[in-house]
């Protein structure tokens, strides 16, 4: 048996950052202001049930369109030159540079009226509000969160040897059949990644719509944000509810994962 | 090879340190801890002095300065942690709470001579009616900046942001107390003594609203008002002076029945371990030239009489929207006495009315 020591570091890090604030949002979840038990904080939080179905519909939402976009990119990425490869993946890596807030009072500039994009448009004779709305809340999260999606995938595709195409076109597949009988199976470790990295930040982010969305575009991060200012019991709650959520969650990709690879 | 690298490395920080303390320990005479809001002192922009070198350079003071977004961070901060502070500048009511709950030092006025320049109307706090544990340090009213291209009416009552007419253009403030006290002035309700029915008659106000509203702001009222993106919004007088800065399309309008008066005040609190300092310091900045300085960066009223009379130019002190006169303040309203428990009930029920 290998020592554990090395580990130690880690551990403790887990339990100072991870499991201890854990337990203290459980404990402050359950129990009022003067430390008492009680569930009333859950039916509190009840009332934001809409706001959390929206905010969970967003984040598929913006899920679904980062993996739309970001498989084939990928795909046709390992296509390239590598040094070609290097390039374009340190054009995607360049915004992250940036701080988030920053990119977010971008999209701002860019969406608003009389801002490029409306102005392009109404040269072409349309014209329309882009800001304010779900619309530009999920354009916004996509943005930042495409990046997180086209790397995993892109990682697990270029690892892919390329024997086995070989392999594949030797055996008479033609170029879909490749893709479909190979190459995909074998980057579902990827797409499950990118869906994780992606969905689970989109559902609790915060700031995002409250630049970018109106006045019914609140979700469950600013809710969570606002309640904290005075009442931190609710607040714990929904944080809670939102972490069971995003844990089921987890383990669905888990199971669906699994399947996937013994198929 | 390893020892001798770590040796090196041994030998380096020992001397970095003992290069640090020589210095630390030598050029100042203590130190002072300051938290204060984010940019609400002139350090140097615009051409203006940074007042916080020219005290560490008058007293030989250092001056650690940090700062808070919110009271209620503030006073998270100091309830929960273990830091010290020894000034600090909250608003109005949170000062009443923290009176309440013992967590601020009286101040001994023989080491703030300078406080002899406030006005008398800002001597007399209400949140600290005995004034023993504050200084004010800046003032002003909430009122309207709107659009001249898109309203053509000067507004005079907070009515102006229920206009059916201006749907999806106008903004609201993202601040439970201050959307509240709007709603309750048009309700007939006084905010500064206000209940939980009151707070419910109010939410029905604001749920009228929400519908018309383009967005709830705090800062992002900056970008938006400047870049033209919207037409009318309620803001603190100071902010709004600022903006019609930027863009000449924009004005005023005080709410003719009067508006909120609210001001911050320095105070020192009870983690407080260099009170005579945080004293000096509370006195430094009520030296007139000093005042002057942060009203021409912050354009938010110096309640420093001194500064007032002698530093100000005219066209800020004919200004009444940024000094409105004492017959116009009588009809504000402070907030002071508004109880803990309404207020966590005001906060949820804005949360709600957003979530709605």
């Amino acid at each position: 048996m290998k020592s554990r020591k090395p580990s130690v570091p880690y551990i403790i890090w887990m339990l100072v950052f991870t499991l201890i604030p854990i337990v203290m949002i459980g404990f402050t979840a359950f129990t009022d202001k003067q430390g008492n038990f009680t569930l009333e904080n859950f039916s509190k939080a009840f009332f934001y049930t809409d706001v959390f179905m929206k905010s969970l519909w967003i984040a598929l939402l913006s899920t679904a369109v980062c993996l739309l976009l970001a498989y084939p990119l990928a795909y046709m990425i390992t296509r390239m030159k590598e040094s070609t490869q290097n390039t374009v993946i340190m054009l995607f890596m360049i915004p992250m540079w940036m701080n988030f807030l920053l990119r977010i009072y971008a999209w701002v500039t860019l969406l608003q009226d009389n801002g490029p994009i409306d102005m392009a448009l109404s040269i072409l004779g349309i014209h329309g509000t882009y800001i304010g709305n779900t619309f530009a809340v999920t354009l916004g999260m996509v943005y930042e969160y495409l990046p997180f999606m086209v790397l995993p995938i892109y990682t697990v595709m270029s690892k892919i040897d390329n024997g086995l195409i070989e392999a594949a076109q030797d055996l008479g597949s033609n170029s879909f059949n490749v893709f479909r009988k190979v190459i995909a199976p074998l980057s579902v470790p990827g797409i499950i990644s990118g869906i994780t990295m992606v969905f689970v930040p989109s559902a609790s982010t915060f700031l995002v719509a409250q630049y970018l969305g109106g006045t019914d575009d609140i979700m469950i991060g600013d809710i969570i944000d606002k309640i904290f200012w005075t009442d931190q019991n609710t607040g714990s709650a929904i944080s809670l509810i939102l972490m069971i959520f995003i844990f089921v969650f987890l383990i669905l990709m888990n199971f669906f994962g699994d399947e996937e690879a013994i198929a | 090879m390893k020892k001798i690298i770590s040796a090196i490395l041994t030998a380096i920080l020992a001397c970095s340190g003992a290069v640090c303390f020589a210095g630390c320990g030598n050029s100042y005479d203590g130190e002072v801890n300051v938290y204060n809001w984010g940019e609400y002192i002139s350090l140097g922009e615009d051409d203006l002095p940074n007042v916080i070198d020219e005290f560490e350079k008058e007293t030989n003071i250092k001056v650690n300065y940090t700062t808070y977004e919110t009271n209620e961070e503030l006073y998270n901060m100091l309830k929960n942690s273990n830091v010290s502070y020894d000034v600090i500048i909250p608003s109005e009511y949170m000062i009443s709470k923290l009176i309440e709950e013992d967590m601020l030092l009286e101040l001994n006025f023989d080491n703030i001579p300078n406080y002899d320049n406030l006005m008398e109307r800002f001597k007399k706090l209400e949140c600290d009616p005995e004034s023993k544990y504050t200084v004010c340090y800046s003032w002003g009213i909430t009122g309207l900046v709107y659009d001249k291209t898109k309203v053509t009416e000067k507004p005079t009552s907070w009515e102006a942001l229920w206009n059916k007419e201006l749907e999806g253009q106008m903004l609201m403030f993202n601040n439970s107390r201050d959307a509240y006290a709007i709603a309750m002035q048009l309700c007939g309700i006084n905010p500064s003594n206000c209940t939980k029915e009151d707070v419910d008659k109010a939410s029905e106000k604001l749920a009228e609203q929400k519908p018309l509203l383009k967005k709830y702001v705090m800062d992002q009222v900056f970008t938006e008002m400047e870049n033209s993106q919207s037409a009318i919004a309620p803001y603190y007088a100071g902010d709004i002076v600022t903006m019609m800065d930027n863009n000449e399309d924009l004005d005023y309008a005080r709410i003719e029945s009067g508006a909120n008066l609210f001001y911050d005040a320095m105070c020192i609190p009870s983690c407080s371990k260099n009170k005579e300092n945080a004293e000096k310091f509370i006195n430094f900045m009520h030296k007139p030239e000093i005042a002057a300085a942060n009203f021409e960066y912050l354009y938010y009223a110096t309640p420093n009489k001194a500064a007032y009379d002698e530093y100000l130019d005219e066209d800020a002190k004919n200004n009444t929207f940024i000094f409105p006169e004492d017959e116009y303040l009588d009809k504000c309203y402070v907030f002071t006495n508004v109880s803990d428990e309404v207020y966590s009930y005001m906060q949820e029920q804005f949360v709600k009315i957003q979530a709605d």
